[in-house]
């Protein structure tokens, strides 16, 4: 009797089991993008970098993405905790469309290391050129106050609310009418790519600065 | 591929042979294997356990990290080894499943922990092997749910509500988390009171109270004092319709709201007064209205809202709906066997209380659950026999269920332990968050305090400096390039404070131009603050106010002695010009319109940037910059 019971209970209870196994599985759904990076001699030949600097930069990069690709969240906490006084994300977002070159929504190791070389080893044209294209948010060829007024006031968001002296409201504003009264030559509004390495080769304290960040590694 | 095919490649291609005769084209040639075929054993050092393995083994495997060149990048040239800075028991299971294909979960390690190994090695959880693959899931399950409950307990209830929360939305929130404020908190406690009011109520009103005067027979006090329970019970029935509209008409989605438990125990407990009110006073009703008054002990359970333990016990209940339904089906198949048996060999006896088989389930039921009440008895030798073997199986049956019952009710009633305790530790923990996270902001004002973004000479930082990181060195010097490029630096928050402060006074003192009111002003400027802060402020201030007409552009900057750490009297007059870069911009709009004065206030060393309070005391030279800041404020 006991028996007829137990074996009448048992089978609901396996189908309900088999149903949970099922809706299991779907929340296994692969969400893990593996990504591997191209052999260490080619990218040894591609970039400015030697075999050490390239291995120390991958093994520093795979222990904070162990699936080989960042994701603009990663990115952003990441570089939040560089700067705990503000509010890191608004800039850490153009930051990372300017490393996303390809606008696939991840950093592989790639594409990381080749924006690096350039920034950290390339020439000066290439250096301004990848500023140029941080500011250029829409990457139209030109700045335009919009998108310098975005990107300054995000530079001032990391600030945070504690400097001084305080921030005023308009503090981005006329840091960025001083920026186009020096890089707008021909007083038209925008900023395009030849005037602005114009500019900043003119100016010596860019160039001299340009060159500060050569050993980072 | 699975592991072992390709062991078997060299066997598959030589039984290509038999393909020879028959082909109708020329064999393509085979691939050149350039690399030499001897195998090689490979060194792998994981945090100093050294492993050795064959090239092959890891080779099986070309899509995880060990498997494919991405090794490389751990390769050591020195030792000839690949070092690989992760845990050493862990890879043990990894190496393992390169050497078998199959993939084993250890017990005792952390899910997590080796999920991330895992993926470290690019290997996917989902090959591991049937063996453990059962408990993997269980504790991902376990560990997803618990994950899910902590955020859940963050995000829940405890979020201030928007400033521009409509007096719906915070009466709703006021009746769901009585703790947010005194006012909820205070009609909890008093609907709690009158929930427990009127059931009292309703168990004293049946009590045998002393008789009228002149008559023998002991009354219910419900009706020796029926005025005053009836007015109890309206007062309390008020209430709770009062409590019960608020929460319709506060609740989001009332739809909802009225299909719930607790609204439909609420109209329950309510419902019976009303009935009686539009009730005819006619003799057959009211009996009906007297069982109805039964209904009124429903309101019990609005105490549900009250007890987290109740809420408890519901929720064990609906999470055992099938045992309890197993429980419930089993004793109702056993009763109507042994009713139907105990009846047949009860039928013989003469006089017998089993005179049917539904009046045997009574026997059977209070015989099963070991009752015994001893009303029905059997008098039959066949009868007691089943009897017995009756009981016997009633305590195995009921015995069954009721430990799954317990414990569900242990987890459930630990998940909300662990949720209260989530929320208790909240605030402990978001207020050690940001002390963490102010010590880093406290780091790089400390640094500049000690002198650390001095330009130059090695010799001259201080040592505290200098025992910095490479690390701390380079962040800083990250968080000065950031305060350069922006014209503003990083202060601390007390800082900020007295200087905005200091502002609103400064600015006020600037407009007065009688010479009294400036000493007054700065009397009580520094009678006010006996700190040095105020002191350089205010002195500004007076300064900019007591002044000569002078341009703008005039304004220029002096190196300053180094050393000089300490203000001079006020009263000496150094004729020193000074950049008076003051805080505000009311103040450079201040600076414009009024004249600037000459150079006397005996400041002490004013560098490029202001002086910050305190925090500077260092003074620094660098020229340009200080160009650009006054070309800034001038605009």
């Amino acid at each position: 009797m006991g028996l007829v019971m137990g074996t009448f209970s048992m089978q609901s209870n396996k189908q309900d089991r088999t149903y949970r196994k099922d809706k299991i599985d779907d929340d296994f759904e692969l969400s893990i993008v593996c990504h591997r990076p191209e052999g260490l001699d080619k990218l040894e030949a591609q970039t400015n970098f030697s075999k050490q600097e390239l291995q120390v930069l991958y093994r520093g990069f795979k222990n904070e993405c162990p699936s080989g690709v960042v994701n603009e969240d990663t990115f952003k906490q990441i570089y939040a905790q560089f700067f705990p006084h503000g509010d890191a994300s608004t800039y850490a977002h153009y930051l990372f469309n300017a490393f996303d070159s390809a606008h696939s929504g991840s950093i592989k190791f790639e594409g990381f290391i080749m924006a690096l070389s350039t920034l950290l080893r390339g020439s000066v044209r290439e250096k301004l050129t990848w500023t140029f294209n941080l500011y250029d948010i829409n990457r139209d060829g030109y700045i335009n106050k919009e998108e310098m007024t975005d990107i300054v006031s995000a530079i001032y968001d990391m600030m945070g609310k504690y400097t001084y002296p305080a921030l005023k409201t308009d503090t981005p504003k006329q840091h960025v009418d001083a920026f186009f009264q020096k890089m707008d030559k021909n007083r038209d509004g925008v900023v395009t790519l030849d005037e602005f390495i114009l500019s900043c080769q003119e100016d010596e304290n860019i160039l001299r600065s340009l060159q500060l960040f050569k050993n980072v590694i | 591929m699975a592991a072992g095919v390709a062991t078997w490649m060299p066997f598959a291609r030589a039984a290509a042979v038999g393909w020879l005769p028959l082909a109708q084209k020329t064999m393509p040639k085979p691939p050149v294997d350039k690399k030499s075929r001897s195998d090689e054993i490979l060194f792998v050092n994981v945090s100093g356990l050294r492993f050795q393995t064959w090239k092959n083994t890891l080779d099986r495997y070309p899509d995880t990290l060990l498997g494919s060149s991405e090794k490389e990048f751990f390769y050591n040239e020195e030792t000839q080894e690949y070092f690989f800075d992760r845990d050493p028991e862990m890879f043990r299971h990894i190496l393992n499943f390169f050497r078998t294909g199959k993939l084993h979960y250890p017990r005792h390690e952390c899910i997590q922990a080796f999920e991330e190994e895992l993926a470290f090695y690019g290997i996917i959880p989902e090959i591991i092997g049937d063996c453990c693959m059962e408990e993997y899931r269980d504790r991902k399950k376990e560990n997803q749910e618990r994950l899910a409950e902590d955020t859940e307990a963050e995000n829940a209830g405890d979020a201030p509500l928007p400033p521009d929360a409509t007096l719906r939305e915070r009466l709703w929130r006021a009746f769901e988390n009585p703790h947010t404020s005194t006012m909820a908190l205070v009609f909890y406690y008093v609907t709690g009171f009158f929930i427990a009011v009127s059931v009292i109520a309703n168990v004293v009103e049946t009590v045998p109270c002393r008789p009228i005067k002149g008559s023998i027979k002991d009354l219910p006090c419900g009706e020796k004092f029926s005025v005053a329970f009836s007015c109890l019970d309206t007062a309390c029935v008020l209430i709770f319709s009062f409590e019960y509209l608020m929460r319709l008409y506060a609740a989001p989605s009332r739809c909802d709201f009225a299909r719930s438990v607790m609204s439909v125990i609420d109209v329950v407990a309510i419902l019976p007064f009303y009935i009686g009110l539009v009730m005819p006073e006619n003799e057959e009703v009211s009996g009906a209205f007297v069982t109805l008054r039964v209904f009124r002990v429903f309101r019990i359970f609005k105490f549900s809202r009250h007890s987290q333990g109740l809420r408890i016990l519901g929720c064990t209940l609906q999470a055992c709906a099938s045992e309890l339904g197993f429980l419930l089906f089993s004793l109702t198949m056993a009763v109507i066997i042994f009713a139907t048996v105990m009846f047949y060999a009860e039928k013989g006896t003469k006089g017998t209380t089993f005179s049917s088989i539904p009046a045997s389930f009574w026997y059977t039921i209070v015989t099963m659950t070991t009752l015994g009440y001893g009303d029905m008895v059997p008098d039959s030798i066949a009868g007691k026999i089943f009897g017995s073997i009756c009981s016997l199986s009633g305590v195995l049956v009921i015995a069954l269920p009721v430990p799954v019952i317990v414990s569900n009710f242990a987890r459930i009633y630990h998940q909300n332990q662990r949720a209260d305790k989530m929320r208790a530790q909240q605030k402990v923990r978001q207020a050690r968050i940001r002390m963490a996270k102010k010590g880093a902001t406290n780091a790089f004002l400390q640094h500049k305090e000690d002198g650390g973004l001095q330009d130059g000479d090695g010799d001259s930082t201080p040592l505290c400096v200098k025992n910095r990181s490479a690390f701390e060195h380079q962040h800083h010097h990250l968080l000065h390039c950031l305060e350069k490029t922006t014209n503003h630096e990083f202060t601390d928050e007390v800082t900020y404070s007295e200087v905005c402060v200091t502002d609103s006074l400064g600015f006020r003192t600037s407009r007065s131009t009688s010479l009294s009111s400036q000493q007054g002003a700065t009397t009580t400027c520094c009678s006010r603050r006996a700190k040095r802060r105020a002191f350089r402020l205010a002195n500004s201030t007076v300064s900019v106010s007591r002044g000569s007409v002078q341009e703008l552009d005039t304004l220029h900057v002096t190196k300053t002695p180094a050393g000089t750490q300490y203000p001079q009297s006020r009263s000496s007059l150094n004729a020193r010009t000074e950049n008076l870069k003051l805080n505000c911009d009311d103040y450079t709009a201040a600076i414009i319109s009024i004249p600037t004065p000459p150079a006397n206030t005996p400041d002490e060393s004013l560098p490029n940037s202001p002086a910050i309070p305190g925090i500077l005391r260092n003074s620094r030279s660098s020229t340009f910059n200080t160009q650009e800041t006054v070309k800034i404020s001038s605009l």
